[in-house]
């Protein structure tokens, strides 16, 4: 649920990277929090296990600008891909502008994706969120590997309703940035449609 | 609604409900966030605590704790404390979609705040309900002066990313 404060010139949003587990939400945030002014973004909160995997959630607070006299804020937040969180990643969903699925693009994690995909779908429905309203960006990360499923097939499996795809080397920071504009573009112009 | 307008009358009580919280009880901030983790409005000096960071793990940690509630038959905890060597965390919440977080030191003592956030969230829970009516019955009368959204172009958004 964005937040708009007309007093202090300010909207949030929250964007949540979802996807499964190891597939790049963590890098990307770590990406954007490493090319990013300081004077622009917060800290980049990280809630690891101990073998450096999220355990709840990462969170970056990043100022994109103005527009219009308004300062465009948005919170990052990434969810524990491992399909045991389960719970944590509802958790995290709750009041989502808009959703960048981060998947991976290695033969042998196709079906973590789908799986991932109907996990997304199934804990939005959850808070009768809908899906088809909902600012969506699907990202092919790990495009740099060998054993990749080609972009093509990968589009025809993974695309629900013509959403946005960026292909992505999240560790080298390709794609990164540009999968973030596409995410806030989608979010920013369905706040103005609603706000009309 | 996707969207909460923080209207100026609104906001400025709510700050004022705030900053009376702190001046009674002595704490060294007092903070609004909602439960999604924006953080709404606060009282005090952070000391570059930033506000947002500290939002998030605020609702993260309501949100974990009443997962944990569910878990054990309960509607939910209302109340919760995290006590430190220096700085202790009272969070409360209020109407169920906003929590109240007081951070307060030993120049003040628990039971205080505690009776004094309690008295605070009659008095939020006062604004908010008028807010939300207010947002029912005015969003869609939202001229250009509120909505920064009215002529907003893809150029616009474009700009954000140079």
């Amino acid at each position: 649920m964005a937040l708009l404060n007309p007093r202090l010139r300010e909207l949030i949003s929250k964007i949540v990277y979802y996807g499964p587990g190891l597939g790049g939400k963590t890098t990307n945030l770590k990406y954007i929090f490493d090319h990013t002014s300081p004077t622009t973004r917060g800290e980049l909160i990280t809630l690891n296990t101990e073998g450096d995997r999220t355990l709840y959630f990462d969170v970056l607070p990043l100022n994109l600008g103005t527009i219009k006299g308004y300062k465009i804020r948005f919170q990052l937040y990434t969810v524990p891909g491992q399909v045991f969180y389960s719970e944590s990643r509802k958790i995290i969903l709750r009041g989502v502008d808009g959703v960048v699925f981060v998947a991976d693009s290695q033969a042998e994690r196709l079906d973590a994706n789908i799986e991932s995909i109907e996990d997304l779908q199934e804990n939005l429905r959850e808070y009768d969120y809908s899906f088809a309203d909902l600012p969506y960006v699907l990202q092919l990360n790990k495009r740099d590997l060998p054993n990749v499923v080609s972009a093509d097939e990968m589009k025809k499996l993974l695309i629900l309703k013509g959403e946005p795809v960026v292909e992505s080397i999240a560790i080298r920071g390709v794609g990164v940035m540009e999968t973030l504009k596409q995410a806030a573009k989608l979010v920013l112009i369905k706040l103005k449609k609603e706000m009309r | 609604m996707s969207y909460l307008i923080l209207y100026g009358e609104e906001y400025e009580e709510i700050k004022k409900i705030l900053s009376e919280l702190k001046e009674e009880t002595g704490a060294r901030v007092a903070l609004i966030v909602e439960k999604n983790g924006q953080p709404i409005a606060f009282s005090g000096e952070m000391d570059g605590v930033d506000t947002t960071s500290l939002g998030s793990l605020v609702a993260g940690n309501v949100a974990a704790t009443e997962g944990l509630a569910r878990l054990l038959g309960e509607q939910g905890f209302a109340l919760m404390f995290n006590e430190g060597q220096n700085e202790n965390l009272h969070i409360n919440l209020i109407e169920r979609k906003f929590i109240l977080a007081v951070l307060f030191d030993k120049r003040t003592s628990l039971g205080l705040v505690r009776l004094r956030a309690k008295n605070a969230s009659v008095k939020l829970e006062k604004v908010f309900t008028k807010l939300e009516a207010k947002m029912e019955k005015e969003h869609r009368k939202m001229g250009e002066k509120e909505s920064p959204f009215e002529d907003i172009s893809e150029d616009d958004i474009e700009k954000l990313f140079k």
